[in-house]
């Protein structure tokens, strides 16, 4: 996703410019390290300031550039939480703040590098979107979206690298604020964004294998969410299941839970996140999605399905 | 960077802010108006950037428009710039009429989307951040724009202004020109008791790459002359020593006008000094 973005940013850059980075001492993976090299002037790294990060790119937009803030999540998001608030939503303007690493994707640093609550903290404010997708093709679309928007913040919490292909194979485009059906079945229904698409997919197959039809979809588009759409999957579908890499205040889970009740949804529904609380292990990612009990075993089991 | 560029009509100045500390004052009769006191520190210095420093935009007189952007990063001092901007034509008097009431569209700190307002400001630390990628990319269009910037010194106490004095600096945003309003005075106790370190000013903001004078802030055209006067170099904080309260014997040096509106008896006596200063 990392290498997909910067390359995706490189394109959009090189066409067109007024799109400009600036980075908070990150090192500058793949085209990113092209981009500062093509065009130094677009690409300002303010070094270990994620407070100056924020600022100036809404200095930039206010100027009529349409800059990205560049870092890992905890540090684009929350460390510079109140510029990102007042500087960007308050005013409104068109900055993509750049979460590296969402979720417990830096499963060995610790928890100070864990962006367990980012798509709830940017939700929480007037005027952010919240964007994250699933795969390299998606973050390619979103990255484009991010560059030619003028509606206002987003916030595109992205994996790392290494993210498997899940959409190539989907039946409809990437499209801004709607649902996106990976495949679809009518008996089961799986909910998720961002790289724990891998174990929404595992758990495709295991449904199926148990004789089940099964819907994939990526909710990619958090905020504003595609509330009609998630009606739609909760009417359709005799079970839907939630998974995401994310706390349960302010989830996509609670979320669909307040749909479900609203339009007087039938459906069994299950709901996967992190815990609430802070986990002190090391490990594979996968080794932090288990000590969450959000990997694929963790969750057959809950369903019944191992 | 010569002063021949503009000048400055000083007896101009002086009389300008005289009405403007008098216009303050009715409209803290109308509201509780809140923060008299740090709109008359940096009165003088918000008028020389207004009148003087920016340049007007010949396209658009009426209302005016600037070429150069000012950011009032010390939001609480807004009273300041509101009185300029409606002296220019750019707000109107049914604007301050209506500060800070349901049908106005003015308040306590400025908002980004009114007239002559080009950044919200009013939670310390923002402004220098935000006028640093506004000169940066004004540098990136290679137009000879200035970005303007009145600071309080409360906000250098804020790490977020230390990050975007050394990035201005590593930028070399020379069309950075920043005020720093140095009343001494937070909202709560005189700053060189309570962050003693912080002086001497003009060493710190020298090491992190600016170039700084300091000269008294009520004196206008010694603020004039320095700004003038820089190098152009590098970028440029004007350090204005000044009065919190300025003008108003019995809110001079007293912090409690910070927060507090004058009553009737206390606006008549202050408009009776501001009188007897112009004459």
């Amino acid at each position: 996703m990392r290498n997909t973005f910067a390359d995706t940013f490189y394109e959009a850059g090189k066409r067109d410019k007024r799109l400009a980075v600036v980075v908070a001492d990150i090192s500058p993976a793949g085209s990113i390290q092209k981009f500062r090299e093509d065009f130094p002037d677009r690409f300002v790294n303010t070094g270990v300031s994620e407070q100056i990060m924020i600022g100036m790119c809404a200095g930039m937009a206010l100027r009529g550039l349409q800059p990205f803030a560049y870092t890992i999540a905890t540090f684009t998001l929350f460390r510079p939480f109140e510029f990102v608030r007042d500087d960007l939503c308050y005013q409104n303007l068109p900055v993509t703040v750049v979460g590296i690493g969402g979720g417990v994707t830096y499963s060995t640093l610790g928890g100070t590098h864990h962006a367990m609550e980012d798509v709830a903290v940017a939700a929480a404010i007037p005027n952010m979107t919240v964007i994250a997708p699933c795969d390299p093709a998606e973050t390619r679309a979103a990255t484009l979206w991010c560059a030619g928007q003028t509606r206002g913040p987003v916030y595109l919490r992205l994996g790392k690298a290494g993210e498997p292909d899940f959409t190539s194979k989907a039946p409809e485009p990437w499209e801004f604020g709607k649902l996106r059906y990976l495949k679809r079945g009518k008996d089961v229904c799986i909910l998720t964004y961002g790289p724990i698409m891998k174990v929404a997919a595992g758990l495709a197959e295991r449904f199926e294998k148990a004789g089940k039809t099964v819907s994939v979809v990526s909710v990619h588009t958090l905020k504003p969410l595609d509330r009609d759409g998630i009606a739609d999957a909760l009417k359709n579908h005799g079970q839907v299941v939630v998974i995401e890499e994310m706390v349960p205040r302010g989830s996509l889970a609670g979320q669909v839970k307040e749909i479900a009740w609203d339009r007087r949804a039938r459906c069994r529904l299950d709901t996967f996140t992190l815990q609430d609380r802070f986990i002190h292990n090391y490990g594979s990612h996968q080794d932090l999605l288990a000590a969450h009990g959000l990997d694929l075993t963790s969750i057959s089991v809950a369903l019944g399905l191992a | 960077m010569s002063s021949k560029e503009r000048t400055l009509d000083l007896a101009g100045a002086r009389r300008r802010c005289l009405f403007y500390r008098r216009r303050i004052l009715d409209i803290s009769q109308q509201v509780t108006a809140l923060h008299v006191a740090p709109a008359f520190s940096c009165l003088e210095m918000v008028d020389l950037i207004c009148h003087v420093l920016m340049r007007p935009d010949p396209q658009h007189t009426n209302p005016r428009r600037f070429l150069d952007s000012f950011i009032m990063s010390k939001g609480h001092g807004c009273l300041a710039q509101y009185v300029i901007l409606e002296d220019l034509g750019i707000l109107a008097k049914t604007d301050l009429d209506r500060y800070c009431t349901p049908a106005g569209q003015l308040g306590a700190h400025p908002d980004y989307g009114v007239p002559g307002i080009e950044a919200s400001t009013g939670s310390l630390g923002h402004g220098l951040g935000i006028a640093t990628g506004m000169a940066y990319a004004e540098k990136l269009k290679g137009s000879d724009h200035r970005t303007y910037v009145m600071l309080s010194d409360g906000e250098f106490q804020e790490g977020s202004t230390w990050e975007a004095m050394m990035m201005a600096a590593n930028l070399k945003l020379t069309n950075l020109i920043a005020f720093m309003d140095l009343n001494d005075f937070g909202g709560l106790a005189r700053m060189s008791e309570g962050h003693p370190a912080f002086y001497p000013v003009l060493d710190k903001a020298r090491a992190f790459g600016w170039e700084a004078a300091e000269v008294n802030g009520h004196d206008a055209q010694a603020v004039f002359e320095a700004v003038m006067n820089r190098s152009g170099r590098q970028p440029f904080l004007l350090v204005g020593r000044t009065v919190k309260g300025k003008g108003v014997s019995f809110m001079e040096h007293v912090n409690i006008w910070h927060y507090r509106s004058p009553s009737k008896e206390e606006y008549q006596k202050a408009l009776a000094e501001l009188a007897e200063v112009v004459a």
